[in-house]
């Protein structure tokens, strides 16, 4: 329990303060960008409330955690959240990142999207912010899923924001991929219920950890532990089902994209985590072999991933390729199955929320200054035209890289010491190396193709706004923050893990 | 015997690579006009002159049935699919706690205090709109969001499609003015489906019904409204703008009562909202401004959805 | 097993029309012919939540007022009601998705002609090769 009366309340004021937000926007007057600005606000405000509550329960030393009842009725009665460290700091990560890509992009989305949509899209925004901080505080299984589908169905509409045939082919290709996976959710949580009798996460681990020892309904568990799992693998696009996601992150306007591979995946992933540790628990799902599934698959997405970013010639969907390959990387931290390894893959989630939305804000700028072409050969000699785009690049590259001082560094570290005491090492360590070594395969040539000077035909000086310079300079600092002061963070996610 | 095999080995590593010698009994494609410019030339399909390579082959063979064979590989792939989900699924149904029993695991404590003590706790007589807007009202806060979420959505996608030349939208819709029949039943009929609506959302917490059914009810008068007497008529009482002022007023209203109450619940302060007397009107605190709320966003919503579809604007 | 599924048989028609929905949505071409998938499976799903909500000879879960005045509030006498809050929701949610997916449907058959995911992929290739041929003739005229 916690002490802090204020603090106490911040999960839930959160979630309703944006989804009130929200509900208010189609009111507001179109003029002036308003609705932008009072989403960009409100979650500004929201991740300050964050940061305090991650102040409020790190500060006394302490590891804590605490429900929050949604109503009268305390834990098997009603809904529940629950926050600790590990929901903090998400919850924060996710605010900034939301918050820096809305305004990082804050011109190119009004290139792209009219008036009237932008109002929507602000609507569709801070429903996505509220939804993926439900995901990330609640402790009901069935609020998760009804936060799936606002999640989804808002996903969708930020990608069909933009006008045109590509985006709506896109997020129909989306929202059908994403049906059949809160399809299998919605099964497998029916008979979930039906095993154990409740909807509420800590409830429904007693009630597994019961009929694992009494070693009743095992393969109607199995199945259902199987269905959850890959429903939510196809929302967050790990390997055999990714095939959606470039051309919904590759066709979508910059801020969209920016939203959808840094924070929308990110949701389900968590969710991920949180079934697996908190409904499941580490050893049923080891008696249950879904870890070793959940390896492989991450091992392939690393591989395959970058094998086909490095097919692409279009820059966004180049990083919307390699969205896939960093999934991967996380389901790799949660396949290993033990606290260090979630603690890593919490950390990559972490690392590649604030790294993707760099890239794709950066790519954003950069296409801007060769006249909206997003093929790699037209950007040459961009960097010299808007060089904070450039440095975006660059510190997004050496990041996915790998490189030291890099925010990507800290994550990939912390995953290959959390596969030390792994029986698996061999082919993490393999798939790290490998995976690294494709990523640099196809980055270097993009940072070498926008520092190459282009003597033909120039691009033209196109202006920068303060915004997307200030945004990108937020960017570039978290990421060496990430890479250099990486070990507190970690301390910090394990404790969270520890009593998640 | 080496020349023999060496010879068998060319015609295969040509019949692999392409670009072999020219069989005697070659048929040549016809010469291409003379006055064709060089780089115009048709691509000769059935020319040996210059075996094609395995791949190319491969290629033009694909070009012709590769699409029959991608549907049949992909309805096979389809069955199968289907086959195993349902066996699995199966298998997994053979092993649940059976059928209307009432030692299953589902039937515990959390029903027990549901249904004995529900009625005092929620003041609603019908079990389900009290769990659903009192024990579990996150969720149902949630799937009102959702429907919020798909209305603004549809919209955007939809909306000012009428006006706006940039769409060629079809208008099937097809508006009679003279159509005695359809507006004879409608002016008897939409008083009725309306009181009906209202009854259904307003005895929400006392019988069977509540917002969703209401208003789903009271939506039909709307579009029944709209076939009879056309969209124009609709839109004189119920337009866009309406549409999201109501939808958005009746969702805000939800969010800050039903806040209200999560606050005061968590922080265990006294909630001012009176429970009032089992089975009356007038009773279970919050749980009928609610289903109203709901009702209001459901019919506005379904119609909102109707006319997108139809007519592309409210 | 057999005896099982024929206990269980409303579940065992839901698991089969699920089934068959999800196959629908996932292997169908034709985007109506998946959003009808789509209706099959969640409602099968409701049927499947439906059955577990019921147990043998008890009520629908409203409150019965006993003769004398008050309400029967034994346990033992209502059906299970969870199940039927969570086919209200998933009700909701379904109308919703089917919405928005029928609404992108639409602006792409406006814009293709095509109901056919894979058929709208190959115009759409179509078109962009031909946007960089024109693209690619003008520079060409712009050099000459």
């Amino acid at each position: 329990m916690i002490d802090n009366m204020v603090a106490f309340n911040i999960p839930f004021v959160s979630i309703f303060m944006l989804m009130i937000a929200a509900i208010i926007t189609p009111l507001l007057p179109r003029k002036k960008r308003i609705p932008e600005k009072l989403s960009c606000l409100v979650i500004f405000i929201v991740a300050i409330l964050s940061a305090y509550l991650l102040y409020a329960l790190t500060s006394s030393g302490q590891d804590i955690s605490f429900n929050f009842p949604m109503g009268h009725f305390p834990a098997p009665w009603g809904n529940e959240l629950r926050a600790g460290p590990l929901e903090a700091v998400l919850s924060l990560v996710f605010c900034v990142a939301m918050l820096l890509s809305l305004t990082g992009n804050f011109s190119s989305t009004a290139e792209d999207i009219p008036a009237s949509r932008r109002q929507i899209f602000s609507v569709l925004v801070n429903l996505l912010t509220a939804s993926l901080l439900a995901l990330t505080y609640t402790n009901d299984l069935f609020t998760a899923y009804v936060f799936i589908e606002i999640n989804t169905i808002a996903a969708c509409a930020i990608v069909a924001v933009k006008e045109g045939p590509a985006t709506t082919r896109a997020a129909l290709r989306y929202l059908i991929m994403s049906l059949v996976g809160s399809g299998l959710v919605m099964i497998a949580i029916c008979l979930l219920y039906d095993l154990t009798g409740h909807l509420l996460m800590q409830n429904m681990h007693g009630a597994i950890q019961v009929l694992m020892i009494t070693r009743e309904y095992a393969m109607p568990l199995t199945v259902s532990l199987g269905l959850v799992t890959t429903g939510l693998a196809i929302k967050s696009a790990l390997y055999p089902f990714a095939a959606w996601l470039p051309d919904a992150h590759g066709t979508s306007t910059n801020a969209s994209s920016a939203i959808l591979s840094g924070l929308v995946l990110k949701g389900h992933v968590f969710t991920i985590i949180k079934i697996f540790y908190r409904v499941f628990g580490l050893e049923v799902i080891h008696a249950l072999r879904m870890d070793t599934v959940i390896f492989i698959l991450g091992v392939a997405a690393m591989i395959m991933g970058s094998v086909h970013a490095l097919k692409q010639n279009n820059i966004k969907r180049m990083i919307a390729w390699s969205s896939v390959a960093q999934i991967g990387y996380i389901f790799l931290g949660v396949g290993l199955n033990t606290v260090a390894g979630i603690a890593a893959a919490c950390l990559h989630i972490i690392v590649h929320a604030c790294v993707k939305p760099m890239l794709f804000t950066a790519a954003g700028g950069l296409s801007n200054a060769a006249g909206h072409k997003k093929e790699l050969h037209a950007l040459m000699g961009t960097f010299y035209v808007n060089r904070w785009a450039g440095m975006g690049l660059i510190a997004g590259a050496c990041s996915m890289m790998g490189i030291p001082a890099f925010a990507g560094f800290a994550s990939k570290l912390s995953l290959t010491l959390a596969s030390f005491d792994n029986k698996f090492i061999v082919w993490a360590l393999a798939a790290l190396a490998t995976s690294s070594v494709l990523n640099a395969l196809y980055y270097v040539p993009a940072v070498i193709v926008i520092l190459t000077h282009n003597k033909n035909n120039p691009p033209k000086p196109a202006p920068v706004t303060k915004l997307y310079k200030f945004s990108m300079f937020v960017f570039l600092m978290i990421n060496f923050y990430l890479g250099l002061f990486c070990v507190p963070l970690l301390r910090l996610i394990t404790r969270g893990v520890n009593v998640l | 015997m080496n020349d023999e095999l060496k010879s068998i080995w060319l015609k295969f590593f040509n019949w692999v690579m392409g670009n072999g010698p020219r069989p005697e009994n070659e048929v040549l494609p016809p010469e291409p006009p003379p006055d064709l410019p060089f780089t115009q030339k048709p691509h000769d399909k059935f020319s040996r002159f210059h075996e094609a390579t395995l791949k190319e082959r491969y290629n033009q063979w694909l070009e012709i049935h590769g699409l029959h064979i991608f549907s049949i590989l992909y309805s096979a792939l389809s069955i199968l699919t289907c086959l195993v989900i349902v066996v699995l699924l199966l298998a997994t149904v053979a092993e649940l706690p059976p059928f209307g029993h009432e030692r299953n695991p589902a039937n515990n404590e959390v029903i027990r205090r549901y249904v004995e003590h529900g009625w005092h706790e929620t003041g609603a007589q019908n079990i389900v709109a009290g769990l659903i807007l009192d024990y579990r009202a996150f969720d149902t806060f949630g799937e009102s969001s959702v429907l919020f979420t798909a209305a603004v959505s549809v919209l955007m996608i939809l909306g000012n499609s009428r006006s706006s030349k940039k769409y060629k939208f079809k208008q099937l819709h097809v508006y009679r003015n003279d159509d005695t029949i359809l507006r004879g039943v409608a002016v008897m009929a939409i008083p009725v489906i309306l009181m009906m609506g209202c009854v259904v959302v307003i005895n929400g917490h006392l019988s069977a019904g509540g917002g969703f059914a209401g208003g789903a009810i009271l939506s039909t008068a709307l579009i029944l409204c709209a076939n009879a007497y056309g969209f124009e008529s609709v839109r004189r009482f119920f337009n866009e703008r309406i549409f999201i002022v109501s939808s958005s007023t009746a969702l805000m209203i939800y969010a800050l009562s039903k806040g209200y109450s999560f606050f005061t619940g968590a922080n265990q302060l006294h909630s001012i909202i009176p429970k009032g007397v089992v089975g009356n009107i007038l009773s279970a605190g919050l749980i009928l401004p609610l289903n109203i709320c709901v009702g209001l966003i459901v019919a506005g919503t379904l119609y909102g959805f109707y006319a997108l579809f139809s007519e592309g604007d409210i | 097993m057999l005896e099982n599924l024929l206990l269980n048989h409303y579940e065992a028609a839901a698991v089969i029309l699920s089934g068959i929905g999800l196959t629908n949505l996932l292997l169908q071409r034709n985007l109506i012919k998946k959003i009808i998938g789509l209706n099959i499976m969640d409602t099968a799903v409701y049927l499947f939540l439906a059955a577990k909500g019921y147990v043998a000879g008890r009520a629908a879960p409203i409150l019965i007022e006993k003769a004398g005045g008050g309400w029967l509030t034994s346990s033992s006498i209502y059906v299970n009601p969870v199940p039927a809050g969570l086919v209200l929701t998933g009700i909701v949610v379904s109308v919703s998705v089917t919405a928005f997916s029928l609404a992108l449907t639409l602006r792409l058959y406006e814009h293709y002609g095509t109901l056919n995911i894979d058929e709208a992929l190959l115009k759409m290739t179509q078109e962009q090769e031909e946007l960089e041929a024109k693209i690619e003739d003008a520079e060409e005229e712009v050099l000459a």
